[in-house]
């Protein structure tokens, strides 16, 4: 096997051989290895296809950029893990992982006829293609394309990772730990400022832990080792917290950020268990330094996608790294200096290179010593070709033109099995521009750079714009000295020497003899732009960035075009003829690199994913079978299954129960509402339609609570418990927003009002025994209690003692039988459910659940707030005009009752429906209509509530309806979708409309 | 996520807020004296400012006090928090 690791490195430990899998062979690397490092070690440089013309793709860089070298890695499927990036994963023993994007394999591919059609997938292919026709999106084409383009696969089993948050409060916070990140993090830490220092790597000190290049010393050492020491240094600052393995992923308004730790990621699969995977660290900080560096840029020319093609500057920390070389022959294609210490690096180390740089000429110290060290140098070249199919292996360039446009005289053909690219560096402004910052050019070198550094955020180093060592450690003191109010003089006398760059030439396109069409000079690797695609993409009118780049997809992967976006940008600037500067940039959205799932919802899954209510009853429920319903939060018995029933038999027996004999309901969820005050009537009556003030004590009410549109909101009984004492209750599901409403009236528009609110729905647990036997079972209960007609009428409240504990029993009815409510503490709620039971045993006490209540009062014609209404009713809409107070001046929603629209008289109004087969059930939320036969069909209304009354014996509906009052005994259909259901217009009561029952 | 500084708690995550729109608002004394348009103007039309916003807020998961706050839209910059029924601070009109 071949073994392209010539030296060693501290950061590499090769006493510890590590082994992994990659498409299913096995390899070693060793203990402090990436994976693409560990790969490169072994000579592979192949590592997937690419999306659109499925060519064979290689590493490219070595970080957070990389759009070719993603994976799928884990070997069991609830583990696996698609898009992974070669560049960042840390190498563990046991490691599996596989090569993304192609198939059947990565050598073999048959999406690689693509690239030979590729005359025929011009910027826009699938806009244009795939539209027509239409059917076959969906059963040709989509299985197709994403058959094709692969990107990974999800998990299938649920995740068994545990992720964690944390919320944390510095006064600074420092986002990378290179050379700038690690003097902001000292200064602010050593002046008594709480600092957090985050880096996306395993060990600080960004390119310049492995600098070693002569030319550049820092107190007459080399840069890399005065950084150790400054790291050492800032290890011993009890109050800088440093967080490695942390990469920053959103900066949102007021300092707020989240950054995602990565903690076992890196180990073997079995050292893993138990512990947490990734924590998500939510981030305040008084200030933030933005010290994120800056990425290299790959060269635009043709055929600049081969395997064996990397940026210039990850083959240097390849070598001098991981002590890794990308190649023995190597040349260096460049328009700036960086690549001569590369070029360097790899001369010292016995590695063969020459350099190809476009400038006509340069001059500088490290250009001065490649130059002594005999490096071949061809100056005013480009690159216009490149061969080799699954890895170069040659290339060609030519003389460039004086003005750079053409290429003049003969190709020189150049035999080489590696090409590092360096088209200069690009500012990482992600961080600066996503906490709302703006951004400048700078044409000298083409770059954006942070514009205003507001008071709350500030950018150094080479994310700035700052690129030598000199420049970068004095502006970052300077600035960091200003920006923290501070006078750290720890920096005042540090000795930099460093080359210093000084010619530049950028061309974003590289000519070619060959027209462009025929040329592949690819953009944007992973999502397969090329350059032709930008020019296509303006030719046909396409002007913005933000519209060129979702039409030729350029930046849109999921490495969101950190190596592609300024090519695109220079591409349409230099062919639009107009300045760069002027264009903008597309919008950096978090995050910055792609997070979990897991990360985002942390602890918050299987039984923590919501909050639940339970009421004191809900063992007995559990107990005694019932089926659940969600209702808001809370958990409530929706049915009782006896054994063999299903929920319709189960509903009719209970139904059937409640009104021959006794039915029970766990009642403890409505919401209730403490009211006291001097001003408690009067509030009551201006908050609900009907009149209070005149409620005698020891009475309920029914109310009705409107919007101030005059819609109806909310419903529920309120008792007057002493004079100045009221308890409203609510419906179950708008129990918060009733209170948070009601607050809002008295602490905005009455503050006059000497009234209280409390909500005490947990305090108390209820339970409503209805049906003609309820009086007994009372009886037997409150033996003391007077429950005669005279004592404790419909509609009143009586306080008596159940062993010695206090209960509020009101006499209130919503299902249309005689039924009383008791209320007691909620501690007791499950006991007294209990005795209920128990007292109830002789009368068959039937325990009922929603549904069974949701029938009995839609028998009454009672409506449910949110079912029968859905914020367009009205209580006139409703049939309920005498509920709303004629002689009262004013309440909640009551001048919106005399609206134009709200006076309609072809509103949709609240009706009963009776089907002319009473077997029939019909479905709710049906339409209704008139006419089957005009077109279009006048849609009337629809159903809002359909049950089987096993106590009417037939089906029974409400339904809202345009014009509905008026049309008593009318026909109307109910279409569905294999008949026509014929139904007659009813009255909304369907039982008992003299309300005998309730004095039973 | 914005930090909203609670007249009555102080500086608390935006999260146990809640926003409650435009401030000032008062609800009309006589809506009976009013047109159709008048009382339409009060239930239904707000402001949607690109810049000085006042704004109503209530501590909702905190002491459950409304208060009102004047924001600029354009930043999200808070500048400044005041009590019901206390006036508006004068130099953002
Ligand atoms: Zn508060």
């Amino acid at each position: 096997m071949p073994n392209y690791r010539i030296h060693k490195t501290e950061y590499i430990d090769e006493t510890k051989r590590v082994s992994f899998k990659y498409d299913g062979k096995t390899y070693y690397g060793y203990d402090g290895d990436t994976l693409a490092s560990a790969l490169l070690a072994n000579g592979i440089h192949l590592v997937g296809r690419s999306f659109k013309y499925h060519r064979p793709r290689g590493i490219v860089s070595c970080g957070a950029e990389e759009p070719n070298a993603i994976c799928q890695i884990g070997s069991k499927k609830e583990l696996t893990e698609p898009n992974v990036r070669a560049t960042e994963l840390e190498l563990y023993e046991g490691l599996e992982a596989s090569s993304q994007n192609c198939w059947p394999n990565v050598k073999f591919d048959i999406g690689g006829i693509n690239n030979f059609i590729s005359p025929l997938i011009p910027a826009g292919f699938y806009y244009k293609t795939f539209m027509w026709p239409k059917s076959f999106w969906k059963k040709v084409y989509e299985p197709l394309i994403r058959l094709s383009a692969g990107l990974g696969k999800s998990p299938i089993e649920p995740d068994p990772d545990i992720y964690d948050h944390k919320h944390v409060h510095y006064d600074v916070l420092v986002i990378g730990g290179g050379v700038s990140g690690i003097i902001a993090a000292k200064m602010a830490a050593k002046n008594d400022l709480k600092t957090l220092l985050v880096d996306d790597k395993k060990i600080l000190g960004g390119s310049t832990i492995y600098q070693n290049n002569e030319t550049i010393k820092i107190d007459g050492k080399l840069s890399s080792e005065w950084l150790k020491n400054e790291i050492q240094e800032i290890k011993k600052l009890s109050n800088l917290t440093i967080k490695t393995r942390t990469s920053v992923a959103a900066y949102h308004g007021y300092n707020f950020l989240l950054a995602k730790e990565n903690l076992t990621d890196h180990l073997p699969e079995e050292k893993r268990r138990n512990k947490i995977r990734q924590r998500l660290w939510k981030i305040r900080a008084k200030k933030v330094v933005i010290a994120t560096g800056s990425i290299e840029r790959p060269l635009v020319f043709n055929n600049n996608d081969r395997p064996g093609i990397l940026l210039s500057n990850s083959i240097n920390k390849y070598l001098d790294y991981y002590g890794v070389t990308c190649g023995e022959n190597i040349i260096l294609f460049t328009n700036n200096d960086s690549a001569y210490e590369t070029s360097i690096s790899l001369h010292k180390k016995g590695i063969k290179n020459i350099i190809v740089d476009l400038r006509k000429s340069a001059s500088s110290e490290l250009i001065k010593q490649a130059e002594s060290l005999g490096i071949k140098i061809y100056f005013n070249h480009v690159v216009t070709n490149t061969f080799g199919y699954r890895k170069i292996n040659s290339l060609e360039i030519m003389k460039l033109s004086e003005d750079g446009n053409t290429t003049v005289g003969n190709k020189i053909r150049l035999s080489c099995d590696c090409l590092g690219m360096s088209g200069g560096w690009t500012p990482m402004v992600h961080m600066h521009t996503q906490s709302g910052g703006k951004l400048d050019f700078r044409d000298e070198d083409q770059v954006f750079l942070p514009k205003e550094n507001s008071e709350d955020q500030i950018s150094v180093g080479s994310c700035n714009g700052d690129f030598d060592l000199e420049n970068i450690i004095d502006k970052t003191v300077n600035k960091i000295n200003k920006f923290l109010d501070i006078d750290n003089q720890d920096y005042q006398d540090t000795n930099i020497i460093c080359s210093k760059e000084n010619d530049k030439r950028n061309i974003w396109l590289l000519p070619n003899k060959i027209p462009l069409g025929k040329t592949k000079c690819f953009i944007d690797f992973q999502n397969d732009s090329t350059a032709k695609d930008i020019k296509l993409a303006l030719k046909e009118g396409f002007r913005s960035i933000e519209h060129v780049k979702r039409y030729t997809t350029t930046g849109m992967a999921t490495d969101q075009g950190k190596l592609s976006n300024m090519h695109a940008l220079g591409i349409i600037a230099d062919t639009a003829g107009v300045k760069m500067g002027t264009l903008g940039t597309t919008t950096f959205r978090p995050p910055f690199t792609p997070l979990t799932f897991g990360t985002l919802v942390g602890r918050n899954v299987g039984k923590f994913f919501e909050v639940v209510r339970k009421t004191s009853m809900h063992e007995w429920h559990v107990e005694n079978n019932a089926e659940f319903e969600n209702v808001g939060q809370w958990k409530r018995p929706w049915y009782y299954a006896k054994k063999r029933e299903n929920m319709h038999d189960a509903v009719q027996r209970e139904s059937k129960a409640a009104r021959d004999s006794a039915g029970i309901l766990d009642a403890s969820t409505l919401g209730k509402i403490d009211i006291q005050g001097t001003d408690a009537s009067e509030f009551l009556n201006r908050v609900y339609t009907n009149a209070w003030s005149k409620l005698a004590i020891g009475k309920c009410r029914y109310g009705l609570m409107l919007n101030e549109d005059g819609m109806v909101y909310d419903d529920g009984v309120t008792t007057r418990i002493s004079k100045n004492h009221y308890l409203m209750t609510t419906t179950t599901g708008g129990a918060a927003n009733v209170l948070s409403k009601l607050e809002d009236y008295l602490q905005t528009e009455w503050p006059e009002l000497d009234v209280y609110l409390t909500s005490v729905t947990d305090h108390y647990s209820t339970a409503s025994i209805c049906g003609p036997n309820s009086k007994k079972i009372l009886n037997k209960l409150f033996p003391n209690l007077d429950l005669s007609d005279e004592n404790f009428p419909h509609m009143s409240f009586k306080e008596d003692k159940l062993e010695n504990i206090n209960c509020r029993i009101m006499r209130i009815s919503f299902t249309g039988e005689l039924s009383y409510e008791i209320n007691i503490e909620s501690k007791y709620g499950h006991s007294l459910w209990k005795m209920c039971i128990e007292a109830g045993k002789e009368f068959n006490l039937t325990p009922y659940g929603t549904e069974t209540m949701h029938l009995l009062r839609a028998e009454k014609g009672f409506i449910i707030v949110g079912q029968d209404t859905d914020g367009t009713m009205t209580p006139s809409d409703l049939q309920m005009d005498w509920i709303v107070s004629k002689k009262k001046y004013d309440f909640i929603g009551k001048r919106s009752l005399y609206r134009s629209d709200t006076i309609r008289e072809d509103r949709k109004q609240l009706v009963g429906l009776l089907t002319d087969d009473p077997k029939e059930i019909l479905e709710e939320g049906a339409q209704i209509i008139s006419d089957v036969k005009s077109k279009p069909i006048d849609m009337l209304g629809h159903v809002t509530s359909s049950y089987f009354s096993p106590n009417l014996n037939k089906s029974i509906a409400l339904a809202v309806v345009r014009s509905g009052k008026t049309m008593k005994g009318q026909k109307l259909i109910i279409p569905m979708e294999n008949k026509n259901i014929n139904v007659t217009v009813s009255d909304t009561i369907f039982l008992d409309k003299e309300n005998k029952r309730l004095n039973a | 996520m914005f930090l909203i500084n609670c007249p009555f708690c102080g500086v608390r995550d935006q999260s146990e807020f809640s926003s409650g729109g435009e401030a000032h608002i008062v609800r009309p004394k006589q809506p009976t004296e009013l047109s159709d348009d008048e009382w339409a103007e009060y239930l239904f039309m707000r402001k949607n400012i690109k810049g000085i916003q006042f704004e109503r807020w209530n501590h909702a998961h905190g002491c459950r006090k409304w208060f009102n706050v004047v924001r600029d839209t354009s930043n999200d910059k808070i500048l400044s928090v005041y009590k019901m029924g206390e006036k508006p601070p004068v130099n953002y009109k």
